[in-house]
């Protein structure tokens, strides 16, 4: 949404997006700031984001806001607090991949808002402050391919498990209490917020790969099962049901041992207020077995 | 039960184990809190007993280095850099600059390979070493003087593969002819505080937990590792676990599966809600009967198993599944 009328000093989110982070996206891309060369490979998802890319190219913003799952933390919900980070990000699980040299501004402001919305609204926050420290994977690899020029401050939000600490229920109430607390403090900011889910769907990964990783007749969904379920969430998505997506959330989650667990979609579709309009689904793909889309919802 | 009988301490292999928490307070605060002091002398009387052992090399199995495509171990010659945990960074900035052995790192990749698992040499530059493994080299090797290796806990792996894992490490000891210790750095019960927790207010985030990590530690005491590893996954189902309590899979493995060991609980506290423990096992003890088993292979990893196609076992994905 444009400023309009007395929005003036109303912020709005323009847009959410499901952009799921392999670095293998990266990896394939080859982009100055990695350093492993690759000869292509999982095209379908790339031009998925190119996609996404043109379409944003559309909409003016002022902050890109991250949901990880790379980020894992227990004790509430943190946020990173420090104005910029410059360093060499190597993914611990894919190192022979992803290997970035990431340089990154962050909205303080508006993050120190998020975590007093959450305070508010009985959510347990807090800042990281330490300047050492490594913005994880998730956040690079989502922002770099959502928006490569990393010309907009971001707010990174962690991932609090308590998912995994209570019940994928308990861990998605919590998640959508994150994302009105997002929303409310995207409104008294005053900015043009473009938010990222930085997730997959079903997240059963092989645990082997081709000599050359971007060898493509490996590639598939790890099992049928994967499949089916990443296909009934992007219909219901495509058909705007998003009250449904969060519905059925704990099932696809529990069953296609989806990376959702993390609570990030569940963020974004709260944050976005449960959207009944059509998304846009810009790409499905696999990688390494994962299943993987980007999906659009312009509000 | 099979006859107790004294074995001898070996001279080459693994010639101790340790248990230790991977958490980041006994490092950098274990003077804001009684529990967390008491964690950190006992890493010191370890640091003591590690330097009397006089070992070649430290391999550390972290549950904080999660891995997927297989097992990586770290063959970087030194890694170096600076590390804020993930949760604690308000609890300050961990660097390192610590040696690996590399002649061993390279032996246990290619003792796992002959034993069917999917190793991975990692050695690259700002490669990010996880806090388990920090807390343990910079509490029992602060001076950098024992070089070592650092091996991942796959997220997948189960049972039998972390045992083929574990047994491993030891044939690259043996093979290469040296004096190892193997640690674990692994809580018990792993519920952390959901809330912020004064750290003088910590303890056991579960009565529950806390008998379990007992019981576990009685068993651990009287060096029956081999048990406490059979015991794991009820003890994950009961207790909240950390990583299934893969390490001690690995750890048993690696030591010999047994129950033979003079073992010694040095701690056992609260860090932030979970069950911490420092534990020393040294081979030597009574053998109480070894028992070893799983429901798959324990000498060599076969892939994994199939349940909705039997005949596709010992396949191996994602080779299993090639577009016809």
């Amino acid at each position: 949404m444009k400023n309009q009328n007395n929005a003036a000093s109303k912020g709005s989110i323009v847009a959410g997006v499901l952009a799921p982070h392999p670095p293998h996206l990266v990896y394939a891309e080859n982009p100055p700031q990695n350093e492993p060369r690759a000869e292509g490979g999982w095209e379908e998802l790339r031009w998925g984001y190119e996609r996404l890319r043109k379409s944003l190219s559309s909409e003016d913003f002022d902050v890109i806001i991250v949901h990880t799952p790379h980020w894992r933390t227990v004790v509430g919900h943190h946020l990173l607090a420090v104005p910029h980070f410059k360093d060499l990000s190597v993914d611990p699980v894919f190192p022979h991949l992803f290997r970035y040299n990431y340089d990154l501004k962050v909205d303080v402001e508006l993050a120190e808002m998020i975590a007093a919305e959450g305070q508010s609204a009985g959510l347990q926050t807090s800042l990281m402050r330490n300047p050492k420290f490594r913005v994880d994977y998730g956040t690079i690899i989502s922002c770099h391919l959502s928006h490569p020029t990393w010309d907009k401050p971001i707010v990174s939000i962690s991932s609090n498990a308590a998912a995994d600490y209570f019940s994928t229920d308990v861990g998605q109430q919590e998640m959508i209490a994150l994302g009105h607390a997002t929303r409310a403090a995207i409104e008294k900011s005053g900015r043009r917020a473009l938010l990222l889910a930085s997730c997959s769907l079903s997240h059963r990964h092989f645990t082997e790969e081709p000599q050359i990783p971007e060898d493509m007749t490996y590639e598939h969904i790890y099992n049928h099962n994967q499949y089916l379920w990443d296909m009934r969430m992007l219909k219901m998505m495509r058909a705007g049901e998003s009250r449904r997506v969060i519905a059925e959330m704990p099932d696809f989650t529990d069953q296609a041992i989806s990376e959702t667990r993390a609570g990030c979609l569940t963020w974004l579709i709260a944050a976005m207020n449960f959207p009944t309009t059509p998304a846009t689904v810009h790409a499905y793909g696999t990688v390494i077995g994962t299943g993987n889309a980007v999906v659009e919802w312009r509000m | 039960m099979s006859t107790p009988k004294e074995k001898q301490q070996p001279q080459i292999g693994f010639v101790a184990g340790f248990i230790v928490p991977g958490l980041p307070q006994p490092l950098l605060a274990p003077e804001q809190s009684p529990g967390w002091g008491r964690v950190r002398q006992a890493f010191d009387i370890l640091r003591e007993r590690l330097d009397a052992l006089k070992p070649d090399v430290l391999v550390i199995y972290s549950t904080q280095w999660p891995s997927v495509l297989g097992h990586q171990i770290q063959a970087d010659p030194r890694p170096q850099g600076v590390h804020v945990d993930h949760e604690f960074h308000d609890l300050g900035t961990m660097e390192y600059n610590f040696p690996v052995h590399v002649p061993y790192a390279d032996a246990y990749i290619g003792c796992g390979k002959e034993r069917g698992l999917h190793m991975r040499r990692v050695c690259f530059k700002g490669f990010p070493i996880d806090t388990g493994s920090l807390v343990a080299l910079g509490l029992l090797n602060p001076d950098n003087r024992i070089p070592c290796t650092l091996v991942s806990s796959n997220m997948y792996s189960d049972r039998a593969e972390t045992i083929v894992l574990g047994k491993a490490a030891r044939d690259a000891a043996q093979k290469q002819k040296l004096r190892a210790v193997a640690i674990a750095s692994t809580a018990l019960s792993n519920r952390l505080w959901t809330k912020p927790m004064p750290p003088k207010n910590d303890a056991i985030s579960s009565q529950k937990d806390d008998e379990w990590n007992r019981k576990l530690l009685e068993i651990l005491a009287q060096g029956r590792l081999e048990d406490v590893a059979q015991l794991a996954r009820q003890f994950a189902r009961e207790a909240h676990a950390d990583s299934k309590l893969k390490a001690i899979w690995w750890l048993s493995a690696a030591l010999g599966s047994s129950n033979d060991f003079r073992g010694e609980v040095l701690a056992y506290e609260a860090l932030y809600g979970t069950g911490a423990a420092v534990v020393e096992l040294r081979p030597g003890g009574v053998s109480r009967g070894e028992q070893e088993f799983d429901e798959d292979d324990v000498e060599f990893y076969r892939g994994e198993r199939s349940v909705l196609s039997p005949s596709s076992q010992g396949q191996k994905t994602p080779a299993k599944a090639r577009p016809s």
